[in-house]
């Protein structure tokens, strides 16, 4: 593999007034790869997401390595990470009902990406937002790009926010929970929009979710994360080899279609994982 | 006492005149007595109207709705609250953030004047897995698998032979789903509830359903039996995609 995208080491994140560190201590790289971060609600998967496009002004980062390209992200000024945020990095977020503008029309906020970071007329940036939306498979664009945002199907507007992050063309997209407000016909569809044009145009994904499914059909590589720390990195397709205890029981307690009707397994949380590091 | 659940022609529309939706037109299906019965479908088909409207939180349907062969329409109040009973989506809406979990299940309690509410809170409370010293928490002290077994033991606290799940694990984590499924399955064949469960997942129905039908913008496409999922044996187009998608979803496929 050649020299990795992303490479951290050490992250960790305190927000303001807490008394401990919400992610401890994580480190990971990223090459032209889907790499899966899982973990349950609170385990800190979506802050290192938002750590690592340092969107989170009320918390204390800090690392050995947050480096990106050629660039350390920590070292990085506000200003200059405008220019990597949304443009060379970017973020899918869970629910389009909420992160897009709901009394600004569609192609307009999506054009917005556009004309932020590059020097072009309005009527380009619509162009591009067009072909952008056709490329995510919106049927009639022209017209979408008229509608509101509430006039639009939830998987449509999660089309719309691929659209958008993808438009500027960043080496790295952070999708954090993109399919769980979906329903599960439409959930393949989406997934499978942003499978191919991950994989086309060589982008580094770093898929978030709390779903072992999606991980293991959708990642080449997982972290599984437990209270802030990385408990266990795996091939996603050896998901089922899991070694760590919690892995293992996660990977348990979800129930199957034609699964024996037993009662599911149930974790049983040790104390001594809260310590324990990532082989 | 186990009880069925019989809708004949339920019908609904929302609002009046041109804009008028009729949502539900015509929803007829049988739930035998200890049975556990699914809905499943897109989200808007009507999946969660349909329990709104056995519990009569939405009363102006049209049809007929029995349970045990007595309309729930003609059911006084306090019986049918000791009939059925609902446990919503998410725990973190459905309890009321200023009172505590005393509070929350003495309410029912004093309204229906039974006796021996501490008995019968402690007793409720262990039949959910928690511990007494729980009644005197506050939601925001509770994290959200604690929350959704407040929520059911609210709802078992009447003693009801029905009820009603709506997407009961879809807020919570795979790990506290399982706790939860658990529960309600131990609950079940303890009480001899019949459970009409809505979900969007078909490894949950899988797991906790006898039968289920797939709806689809307001009308029940098929109703299938829990052993044709797995070879995926629907024949209605809409319910072979959904049953296909989960498939593989899950890497069957």
């Amino acid at each position: 593999m050649t020299r990795p995208i992303l490479d951290v080491e050490n992250l960790h994140i305190r927000y303001g007034g807490a008394p401990t560190d919400a992610v401890r201590g994580v480190s990971f790289t990223l090459g032209r790869e889907r790499l899966g971060i899982v973990g349950e609600s609170g385990s800190g998967k979506s802050t290192v997401g938002r750590g690592l496009l340092r969107l989170l002004p009320s918390a204390k980062i800090t690392a050995d390595k947050m480096r990106f390209e050629d660039v350390e992200l920590l070292s990085l000024t506000e200003e200059q990470m405008l220019g990597v945020r949304g443009r060379r990095m970017s973020m899918i977020l869970q629910d389009p009902k909420f992160s897009l503008n709901p009394i600004r029309k569609v192609g307009d906020q999506v054009a917005e990406t556009y004309l932020r970071h590059f020097k072009c007329s309005r009527k380009d940036a619509l162009q591009k937002a067009i072909a952008m939306l056709e490329a995510v498979k919106i049927r009639d664009p022209e017209r979408v790009c008229e509608q509101y945002p509430h006039e639009i199907s939830g998987g449509m507007g999660q089309r719309v926010m691929i659209a958008m992050m993808l438009l500027a063309d960043p080496d790295v997209v952070i999708a954090d929970e993109p399919t769980s407000a979906l329903d599960v016909t439409v959930r393949l569809q989406v997934l499978n929009i942003l499978d191919g044009l991950v994989r086309d145009r060589g982008i580094g994904l770093i898929m978030i979710s709390h779903d072992l499914n999606l991980v293991r059909n959708f990642c080449d590589r997982v972290l599984i994360m437990y209270a802030g720390r990385v408990v266990e990195t795996l091939a996603a397709r050896d998901l089922d080899k899991a070694q760590h205890p919690y892995t293992r029981g996660l990977i348990a307690a979800q129930p199957r279609i034609g699964g024996a009707r037993a009662p599911l397994a149930v974790l049983d949380r040790r104390p001594e994982w809260l310590e324990e590091v990532s082989r | 006492m186990t009880v069925s659940v019989e809708t004949r022609n339920l019908s609904i529309t929302f609002g009046h005149g041109p804009t008028a939706l009729k949502v539900l037109p015509d929803i007829s299906f049988l739930v035998e007595p200890g049975e556990c019965f699914g809905l499943v479908g897109e989200s808007g088909s009507g999946k969660s109207t349909v329990l709104r409207c056995i519990s009569m939180l939405t009363d102006f349907w049209k049809g007929e709705i029995l349970i045990n062969g007595k309309s729930v329409r003609d059911m006084p109040l306090i019986e049918r609250c000791r009939t059925l009973q609902m446990v919503f989506q998410d725990p973190y809406g459905s309890l009321h953030p200023r009172q505590s979990v005393r509070t929350v299940l003495s309410e029912p309690l004093r309204i229906h004047k039974l006796t021996n509410h501490e008995e019968r809170m402690q007793k409720v409370l262990s039949d959910v897995g928690l511990p007494g010293s729980f009644l005197d928490r506050f939601p925001h002290q509770l994290s959200g698998g604690q929350r959704q077994r407040v929520a059911i033991a609210r709802a078992l606290i009447l003693e009801p032979s029905l009820l009603l799940l709506d997407e009961p694990t879809s807020a919570l984590d795979v790990s506290v789903q399982a706790e939860i499924l658990n529960l309600l399955q131990r609950l079940r064949e303890e009480h001899g509830f019949t459970y009409i469960m809505v979900t969007h997942d078909l490894a949950v129905v899988d797991h906790m359903c006898d039968r289920f039908a797939v709806m689809l913008r307001g009308e029940i496409t098929e109703i299938l039996p829990r052993e044709a999922i797995p070879g995926c044996e629907a024949v209605h187009p809409y319910s072979r995609e959904l049953i296909g998608a989960s498939l593989e979803y899950e890497g069957h496929v």
